[in-house]
């Protein structure tokens, strides 16, 4: 239906986009300590030194600590608040979303430097806990839209049903309403815990050297050397990124959660 | 169904976060307006004296670069977004939509640091194109493409990509197929069909997917800062400097709140200037 033309451009185009990945893949295997291309010899000598590396590991410890505790917070968050949006009319409702919702048009840099800030004011101590709660009101409109279309969609007659057989409003929430939601609440909560591991600009300004996360370790190491350590480690993420989001496409079906699936 | 009184307490956390958002988005508008003290994280007094300094030239001019960036890459990335988004709404073959959604989306959630370094060893004076164009013979020398309007734009029409996709692949989606099918039987050839029908239709998608663009490419930082190295300024790269080399936090507190504004004035303008294609989507 594309016809020849249509189907050459759409080719182009794709192959823009994997062209980086592509030249970082070979980069990544050059025996010899430069950015140089092609490589002359092959070898494995900079995977191996970029998973030794220590501020690699520790970057990756720190991502993951705070990857989880920001995307549980923020699913607490955002399922209750999806509730009330859904359920419950009060002041100022719309003023709240509107305020939660706007870290997706506030510039990173912007929030960064305001917690940063904010932390030296208010004497907070520059570890975990300023680094989460960035992060937390960064992925929040993520976790919120996902449980909120789940929300939107689910049948009510169902939790009725439950209710008019003699279950409690909470037994409805834990044995109806929460395991319907379940491709909503993981969605949004793989969707925040994978946009906070990768984010880097709010985290430069409010990570400390030792809270630091594996996007910035990556920018500093990119600063100083320019070996293929980096290229090493950027196959290694591309690989576990695209292995992740095949599953994600397989299990919770990839279109329907960034609701692309067409009219049929 | 009416309204449980449980759900008041659902309220609560989301206020917590809102209040955090909020403490300290209050706290980058209040440095703004406080004296810088060198040496020092404390601010001085009320003074307008930031605000007076972004006049410069200087500093003037780090505002109309980094628009004209986020508008380029803007409407490049709409130009590429669109048969991506296209095809993958129109693709028969499930693997091929699967592949196209995943080659599309994949950039997205590499990270800002792997793929701005992945374009350096592309653009870079030993990178990728440079050894491909002096071993066909067609240069003598390596190109100077990093530290560039150019190189910085493509990178970021790269990062903007999958987002682009996504929201024109979504209205695309919601466009009843008939329509054009419709057209095409009343003698329409296909490009004439998709010009008069789907490409209206597909307006408001359009609209959602630049404004997103220019919004993402505002925040953008990593990008310029490594790829513009210090050649190519956007206001980010400005408020790093400021703030967090120099520790000016006063200054860097101004150019946060400037920016802001200048989103918001264009964000509005956009809106606009969309005003009059609303009634082109689908109702």
């Amino acid at each position: 239906m594309l016809g020849i033309a249509g189907t050459l451009a759409v080719l182009t185009i794709l192959g823009f986009v994997i062209l980086p990945a592509a030249v970082v893949t070979l980069a990544a295997f050059n025996d010899k300590a430069l950015l140089a291309f092609p490589p002359e010899s092959w070898s494995w000598r900079w995977f191996a030194k970029a998973l030794a590396y220590e501020d690699f590991r520790s970057g990756v410890r720190n991502g993951l600590i705070v990857a989880g505790w920001a995307s549980s917070i923020a699913l607490l968050v955002g399922t209750t608040f999806a509730f009330a949006l859904d359920r419950y009319s009060f002041p100022l409702k719309r003023t709240l979303e509107a305020v939660l919702l706007s870290s997706l048009i506030v510039p990173h840099f912007t929030i960064g430097l305001g917690f940063l800030i904010l932390a030296a004011q208010i004497g907070w101590a520059r570890g975990f806990a300023v680094v989460i709660a960035c992060h937390v009101v960064l992925v929040l409109p993520f976790v919120l839209r996902s449980v909120y279309v789940s929300l939107r969609n689910l049948d009510q007659k169902l939790e009725l049903a439950a209710a008019s057989l003699g279950a409690s409003p909470a037994r409805v929430l834990a044995t109806v309403t929460l395991p319907l939601l379940a491709p909503g609440l993981v969605g949004g909560w793989l969707l925040a815990a994978i946009l906070s591991f990768n984010e880097f600009t709010a985290s430069l300004f409010v990570t400390a050297q030792r809270t630091q996360t594996l996007p910035v370790a990556m920018y500093n190491y990119v600063r100083e050397y320019a070996d293929p350590s980096m290229a090493a480690l950027s196959v290694l993420y591309i690989v576990a990124t695209a292995t992740l989001l095949t599953l994600a496409n397989a299990y919770l079906g990839l279109g329907k959660v960034l609701n692309v699936e067409s009219r049929r | 169904m009416k309204p449980q009184p449980f759900l008041r307490t659902f309220v609560f956390p989301a206020a917590l976060c809102a209040l955090g958002l909020l403490a300290a988005m209050a706290t980058v508008l209040q440095y703004s307006l406080r004296a810088y003290v060198p040496g020092s994280l404390e601010a001085g007094g009320l003074t307008f004296d930031n605000f007076s300094a972004l006049l410069k030239p200087l500093y003037a001019r780090v505002f109309i670069d980094t628009v004209w960036i986020c508008f380029l890459t803007a409407a490049c990335t709409l130009l590429v977004a669109y048969p991506i988004a296209y095809a993958l709404v129109h693709a028969q073959n499930r693997l091929i939509k699967a592949a196209i959604l995943i080659i599309a989306v994949t950039p997205l959630f590499l990270g800002e640091v792997v793929r701005t370094y992945s374009w350096i060893v592309v653009l870079g004076n030993n990178g990728f194109i440079n050894s491909v164009l002096l071993k066909l013979g067609l240069i003598d020398r390596p190109l100077q493409i990093m530290f560039t309007t150019f190189a910085v734009v493509t990178a970021l029409v790269h990062v903007t990509l999958p987002v682009m996709v996504i929201m024109l692949a979504a209205a695309l989606a919601h466009i009843d197929p008939t329509f054009e099918k419709a057209a095409q039987s009343l003698g329409a050839g296909p490009i004439r069909a998709f010009l008069t029908v789907t490409l209206p239709l597909s307006t408001p998608g359009i609209i959602a997917g630049v404004t997103t663009a220019f919004a993402w490419t505002f925040s953008a930082f990593a990008t310029p800062q490594l790829i513009g190295g210090g050649q190519v300024n956007m206001i980010s790269n400005l408020v790093y400097q400021l703030g967090l080399a120099s520790f000016n936090f006063p200054f860097a507190a101004s150019l946060s709140v400037a920016g802001l504004a200048l989103t918001f004035a264009i964000l509005s303008l956009l809106r606009i200037v969309a005003r009059p294609f609303d009634k082109f989507g689908p109702h």
